[in-house]
């Protein structure tokens, strides 16, 4: 029987790091991940799981690490956040180049400077190109639910890629939570047993991972095989998270539509920002305002003409921007959903806001501001302001 | 497993495997480094006493031996790095500038 129970985010991933029981942990504590591996190092001191626990010296050899491991053919995981991801950067790069399906938290904070140590998304953003699957979570459920299916998607032969799950710290992490918990063995079922492509520990089947390239020239190819692979994962993020439903009765899709079918405005997030915006949605929609959302659940691979078809009918969309790319026509969300929609016949209006950085709390006040600003779009027609900031004072 | 590397260059996206794995061992010798060299060992086999310290030092695997005998120098792997010439105690490999 599933377990309700109240825990932080950061708790209910380590609950489904046990649950997932993988071969190899590798894990450099930073704020505000920290309790994820503080958690789960209790779990392998008491025995509860057979992990190879492996306390490095920092995030750049807690990724090699996991490289190593995972290329040896064990199943493995990682947690980081902010500029712990930032130091794995290069190692990022090779985890997916090598098309390894490890599995890692990442917990969102801002990136220094001033330093900070609170929630917004540009963590995530620095790594968006390099090849990782990237999935957001709205609260704790999803991040619990989605650690279980992102072992699967990692491992699955279509896809053999990383695969991020982004969560928002402080907010999902440390705040304490209703959700349920699936029983043990129904994990352990569900995510089954890892058969690795290759192992560096097969003596029968020997392997080279990592050779050089230089000379002869094949690394255009093999960027386009993963390029082929990230998108190929699309169905199979899909599959998982419908027959993720199907044991937990909590259905996941690529994005979740919320009162959009009829919307005129709408708004789309990615992360906590999701649920205050629901909150917002009802209420507007009890004034008798036609107000959507679309959170985007799978930001890579990015399901482009998915998101367009479900946006299409509307007048005007906001797209929310927890992360503020200096000298770039708006920032990421907002490039990628303005240029999804770019095909679509009709010409809907699209503007940015780009809230909450370093923690920056987001009020359904403000929420209701970015749909007035829609409406008004919507009646005009007109662009005021394409880029926009929530809640900073200037 | 078989690894057929013959049209390799003309190989797609498709063709190479994923995370671009070499999914059998042993096969560094298909791969000719020679190429890389600015300068050649020269083996000079009348002072050679077959010591095999060349042998032992070569980091590319290029001192050829057959039965205990220093046979001469692949220079299909080769790649110039020197070591031979300068541990071999009897001068016996000498190294020139590599002709064009």
């Amino acid at each position: 029987m599933p377990k309700t129970v109240a825990l932080t985010g950061n708790s209910a991933c380590a609950q489904a790091m046990r649950q997932i029981n993988p071969d190899v942990v590798a894990a450099y504590p930073i704020t505000p991940q920290t309790t994820i591996v503080e958690e789960f190092s209790t779990f392998v001191a008491k025995g509860l799981v057979d992990t190879e626990y492996v306390t490095v010296e920092s995030e750049h050899s807690a990724m090699s690490a996991c490289v190593g491991a995972s290329a040896a053919g064990s199943r493995v995981m990682t947690t980081t956040s902010s500029q712990g991801l930032a130091l794995m950067w290069e190692v990022l790069y090779i985890a997916s180049a090598l098309r390894l399906p490890i599995v890692m938290h990442n917990v969102n904070r801002t990136l220094s400077g001033p330093i900070n140590i609170h929630c917004d998304h540009q963590d995530s953003m620095g790594a968006r190109d390099s090849g990782w699957i990237q999935i957001f979570c709205e609260n704790a459920q999803e991040a619990y639910d989605t650690t279980i299916q992102a072992m699967r998607i990692a491992e699955d032969n279509r896809v053999r890629l990383p695969v991020m799950i982004c969560f928002d710290g402080f907010i999902i992490s440390h705040a304490i939570d209703r959700l349920d918990l699936l029983d043990d063995d129904v994990v352990k079922k569900f995510v089954g047993d890892f058969e690795p492509a290759i192992s560096l520990l097969d003596p029968e089947k020997p392997v080279t991972v990592g050779p050089f390239d230089g000379l002869y020239g094949y690394f255009f190819e093999f960027r386009r095989a993963q390029e082929l692979a990230t998108l190929g994962s699309l169905p199979v993020i899909a599959e998982i998270g419908k027959e993720y439903g199907q044991v937990s009765g909590r259905h996941y899709g690529l994005f979740e539509a919320y009162k959009l079918d009829d919307a005129e405005l709408a708004v789309v997030v990615m992360g906590s920002t999701a649920g205050t915006t629901k909150v917002v949605v009802d209420k507007l929609r009890d004034e008798g305002v036609a107000a959507g959302m679309l959170k985007i659940r799978s930001y890579r691979p990015f399901p482009a003409t998915e998101i367009a078809e479900a946006l299409s009918g509307v007048k005007a969309i906001a797209a929310m921007d927890r992360s503020l790319a200096p000298g770039a026509i708006g920032s990421p969300v907002f490039q990628e959903i303005r240029s999804a929609l770019y095909d679509n016949s009709e010409r809907v209006p699209v503007i940015d806001y780009i809230y909450g950085l370093g923690g920056r709390d987001v009020p359904p006040t403000d929420i209701e501001k970015v749909f007035s600003h829609l409406a008004q779009i919507a009646k005009t027609g007109k662009i005021d302001q394409v880029v926009n900031y929530l809640g900073l004072r200037e | 497993m078989s690894w057929d590397i013959k049209n390799i260059k003309k190989w797609k996206s498709a063709d190479h495997p994923a995370g671009s794995t070499i999914p059998v061992g042993g096969n560094a010798i298909e791969y000719k480094t020679g190429g890389w060299r600015s300068e050649q060992p020269h083996w000079l086999e009348d002072r050679c006493t077959h010591c095999m310290i060349c042998w032992i030092f070569c980091p590319d695997s290029s001192i050829q031996v057959k039965d205990g005998k220093m046979l001469g120098i692949d220079y299909d792997h080769c790649k110039g790095c020197g070591i031979c010439a300068t541990e071999c105690p009897k001068d016996a490999i000498q190294m020139e500038e590599e002709e064009k």
